[in-house]
């Protein structure tokens, strides 16, 4: 009899998660660019970064076209890289940062965009897609899907001294307050900078000399963090923190003692774009979700759910002044002067995975 | 038919499913994108650096063993010698914890140790190696307690109380007793909870990605990033999973030896 | 100097099952708390402020897109895979049973094997297995059928080891007896073996259904685009879990088998006072 009650509430409990799907209302304001969705259907699996878009986006895509979205998140880009490169790899869309898709136009791993089925690319910024040619000339594979920088993030009632060099993360005075990111371009590379190197080093020298700058700070830090460094800046357990300019301007949007700066050495300006797999299933869907996510109605809720800086011309005009005139989230141009993007290595990434393994060891 | 034939569709679904994808870890390890070849495999045994991690495992394996034994032994020896139906009742209440989900229970202390105690005691307890090293150490023997504790109590239960009657009447005490005729014959019980504590510590690398940060970064870590998040393929990562695979044997013939009557392999 | 000792007993399991049950207390406690932060966002990570009660935690469970499903599976592929388990299982150790000592101990000793690995190396065998039939054989195996295949491998073992007690207790003449009286195998089986031993295959059976329901690392390595459970909360841990989708199916599984257990236990206290009244008569 109990077996029976018990097995009886666990098909109730299935069943009831099956039943409960949300719906996203639709009226005309829900597109810029009119609803031009028709059903294609099937299955599609992205690939993204944790909590990188708004959940609903999804859902609404899923009713207007009938595809069944598979979401999947990721830590990192070599995260990511692995699960793309396995043989049994079945993610249709990924979002790579630039330097990866270099490298995996270079590895011939993906398929080149069909423009005419993303009419909605018209949205987005020219001045944007000039930058992304740097890794992806003519846009070939990819379209831009949020970009940002790299700074420092502090929290200014534990801060006293004016930050505005890398050099404050390897100030004493913050021992075990120290958040440094778990990449090892990210990482590396702005202790290039603060060293007056190049970020894209194939200087074997001047890698081993930021990897000993890096090992030297090991004891200060509190550790090697991705999105869990939001939750602990906000609430001010920590006191800096090396943090892209979306996930900062999150952390200050919550907490307003928290500032973000690009030191002066220079750092890091990215991109994140959206890219179809050669191998992809769904090429039809895949299509349609960047046309989807290019919509300018459709960006901008994007872009206001998840915090990082839309490259949607589109979507610009639509938001709110306190988004656009933030200096986190539209960076004036003498901030993009001193950044520089990341490159592919080729070979020589090797070089870098070998320090990073050194600098995680101890 | 033979009754032995119930048993072919096991064989040949532990043939196709645990022998045949055990051979692909020395298959990874020595065929380097489609050719054979043991540079990768000397490459990573020659490198130092794993060697380190793994001896700190071991460390941290170990110690979690022993602070496990000396936790548990005290716990079941005390409900060994309580009245059966209360035993019962309070053993109970320790393995259950044993069945809830392990990434669970460390996302607990995570919420804990995190975020709790700078909110409610003001003390930042996650700062650098040592302080990390002592979390995870916490968490560790958290997660595994129960493991250690229902063995030990499955043998000292089982404990033939004439014995000790008999000890008594020869004139030992109650610590002579213990050590003389209690511990050893537990041993099969303590066998069994360290093969259970000690392997399953060397390679938990949920509980430093989740607690420390990445720090300590352990042996487990080093071979979950292999084959999730480096290049280079399988080779590195399999032939650290050989060496893994080579410390599981030897411990586990070290524990054989000390059991050799088999009977602590109880795990139920 | 007595009385010291056993309440020092007394306190120290106390200390023991308080060091056991806090966490759980903790994530129980706060899949109430109001997540809701200052811009607001339903912060989960911010698990260490009480906000306030509320119950909107366990209504988020339902809507949310990836939870929802992940717990779907997590009790269809710890159902499916038990059941699978056990028949094959029983089976096998009922064939085990048969067999000659040597041939029996060979077959034991190997089947100690999934229990003896580490779930690291179990995990990557796997990862490999299906990333090698994929690249070789062109096959790509899908998700559920991969955590099936696996889930089944490594319980397996665990139902043969909980019904071969019982067989050595159960006689060998059942099954023959069984086949005399005009039995086929197959019906022996069901009708006279199976019944005798069903206490073994119950265990077995729960025993298999909990090593699913606690797998973490196996799922982890081979699951591509679907997530169990325990999957989505390691990858989602950094932004936060809602502590409602944590406990929605653990809590539950524990408290059913603390009463369970419990219930066992006082039923024999019962049948134990009953034994000694019968022997006072």
């Amino acid at each position: 009899m109990k077996k029976w009650i018990c097995i009886a509430l666990t098909v109730v409990m299935i069943l009831s998660f099956a039943a409960c799907k949300k719906t996203i209302k639709v009226d005309e304001d829900t597109f810029a660019d009119g609803d031009q969705y028709e059903y294609i259907g099937g299955e599609l699996n992205v690939l993204n970064w944790g909590e990188y878009i708004d959940p609903d986006l999804l859902t609404l895509f899923e009713q207007e076209t009938g595809v069944k979205v598979n979401y999947i998140e990721m830590t990192s880009n070599e995260e990511m890289l692995m699960k793309l490169r396995s043989a049994d790899s079945s993610y249709d869309i990924c979002v790579p940062s630039d330097y990866i898709i270099e490298q995996m136009i270079r590895e011939d791993m993906l398929q080149p965009l069909d423009m005419s089925k993303i009419p909605n690319a018209k949205n987005i910024d020219p001045k944007m897609i000039e930058i992304t040619n740097g890794f992806d000339p003519g846009n070939k594979y990819s379209l831009p899907y949020m970009w940002g920088t790299v700074g420092i993030l502090y929290n200014t009632t534990m801060v006293d001294e004016p930050v505005d060099s890398w050099g404050i993360l390897w100030n004493e005075k913050y021992k075990g307050s120290i958040w440094m990111y778990d990449s090892p371009r990210d990482t590396i590379g702005v202790t290039l900078k603060y060293l007056g190197y190049d970020m894209n080093t194939r200087n074997e020298d001047e890698v081993a000399a930021a990897r000993d700058k890096l090992i030297e700070q090991a004891p200060l830090i509190k550790g090697f963090g991705t999105d869990e460094m939001r939750q602990s800046m906000i609430e001010g357990n920590e006191a800096l923190a090396v943090i892209y300019s979306g996930d900062a301007f999150l952390c200050i949007d919550e907490n307003p003692e928290l500032t973000y700066i690009v030191p002066k050495e220079g750092s890091n300006v990215w991109f994140d774009n959206m890219v179809i797999m050669k191998n992809a299933k769904n090429v039809e869907a895949a299509h349609a979700l960047i046309n989807f996510l290019n919509d300018g109605a459709i960006a901008a809720r994007n872009t206001e759910y998840i915090y990082y800086s839309t490259p949607n011309k589109a979507a610009m005009e639509r938001l709110d002044p306190y988004f656009t005139e933030n200096e986190i989230y539209n960076p004036p141009q003498e901030v993009l002067d001193r950044c520089e993007l990341f490159h592919d290595l080729g070979d020589f990434v090797e070089i870098y995975n070998a320090a990073w393994n050194k600098i995680t060891s101890k | 038919m033979k009754r032995k034939y119930f048993a072919y569709p096991y064989i040949v679904w532990m043939i196709l499913f645990i022998a045949v994808p055990m051979i692909f870890i020395f298959y990874y390890a020595f065929n380097v994108d489609g050719r054979w070849t043991t540079e990768r495999f000397v490459q990573t045994i020659a490198n130092g650096d794993y060697w380190i991690v793994l001896l700190k495992s071991v460390e941290i394996a170990f110690i979690t063993t022993a602070i496990c034994l000396l936790l548990a032994y005290p716990i079941a020896y005390i409900l060994s010698n309580m009245k059966k139906s209360v035993a019962a009742f309070i053993s109970v209440l320790f393995f259950v914890p044993m069945w809830m989900n392990f990434v669970l229970r460390t996302y607990a202390w995570y919420a804990i140790l995190e975020f709790a105690f700078p909110k409610l005691l003001g003390v930042k307890l996650l700062t650098n190696s040592t302080s990390n090293t002592i979390a995870v150490l916490v968490v560790m023997v958290y997660d595994f307690l129960p493991f250690m504790v229902l063995p030990l109590y499955n043998t000292l239960s089982k404990l033939d109380r004439s014995l000790l009657e008999a000890s008594r009447d020869l004139g030992a005490n109650g610590v002579t007793t213990f050590f003389r005729v209690v511990l050893p014959l537990s041993v099969p019980g303590i066998v069994s909870g360290i093969t259970m504590v000690f392997i399953p510590a060397i390679t938990a690398f949920t509980v430093t990605a989740m607690i420390g940060h990445g720090k300590p970064n352990l042996y487990g870590n080093v071979i979950e990033k292999q084959f999730k998040s480096t290049s280079g393929g399988f080779a590195t990562g399999s032939t650290l999973a050989i060496i893994l695979l080579i410390c599981v044997m030897v411990s586990t013939l070290i524990m054989n030896h000390f059991d050799k009557d088999k009977e602590g392999g109880s795990i139920l | 100097m007595k009385r010291v000792l056993r309440s020092f007993k007394y306190v120290y399991l106390g200390l023991m099952l308080l060091f056991l049950y806090l966490p759980i207390v903790y994530l129980i406690v706060f899949s109430f708390n109001d997540f809701t932060s200052v811009s607001g966002r339903q912060a989960y990570s911010s698990i260490g402020t009480w906000k306030g009660f509320t119950l909107a935690n366990y209504g988020a469970v339902f809507t949310d897109r990836s939870a929802g499903p992940a717990i779907v599976l997590t009790i269809e592929i710890a159902l499916i895979s038990s059941l699978a388990a056990t028949i094959i299982g029983t089976a096998a150790a009922i064939g085990i049973n048969s067999m000659r000592k040597r041939t029996r101990t060979a077959v034991l000793s190997v089947s100690q094997l999934p229990m003896v690995n580490p779930d690291l190396v179990t995990g990557i065998t796997f990862m490999m297995l299906f990333a090698f039939v994929s690249s070789l054989l062109g096959i790509n195996v899908g998700d559920f059928a991969r955590l099936l295949i696996a889930h089944i491998s490594f319980s397996i073992p665990y139902v043969i080891f909980s019904v071969l007690p019982r067989l050595k207790q159960s006689s060998d003449m059942l099954y023959e007896a069984a086949l005399d009286l005009g039995c086929s195998p197959i019906q022996a089986l069901l009708k006279a073996v199976i019944p005798d031993i069903m206490p073994g295959i119950t265990s077995g059976f729960i025993m298999a259904l909990t090593m699913s329901l606690d797998d973490f690392v196996v799922s982890y390595f081979i699951a591509k685009e679907q997530q169990t459970l325990s999957v989505h909360i390691y990858s989602s841990f950094r932004h936060g879990v809602n502590p409602a989708i944590a406990t929605i199916l653990f809590v539950p599984l524990v408290a059913m088998l603390l009463i369970v257990n419990l219930r066992r236990i006082a039923k024999e206290r019962e049948y134990e006072i009953q034994n000694k009244k019968v022997k006072m008569k």
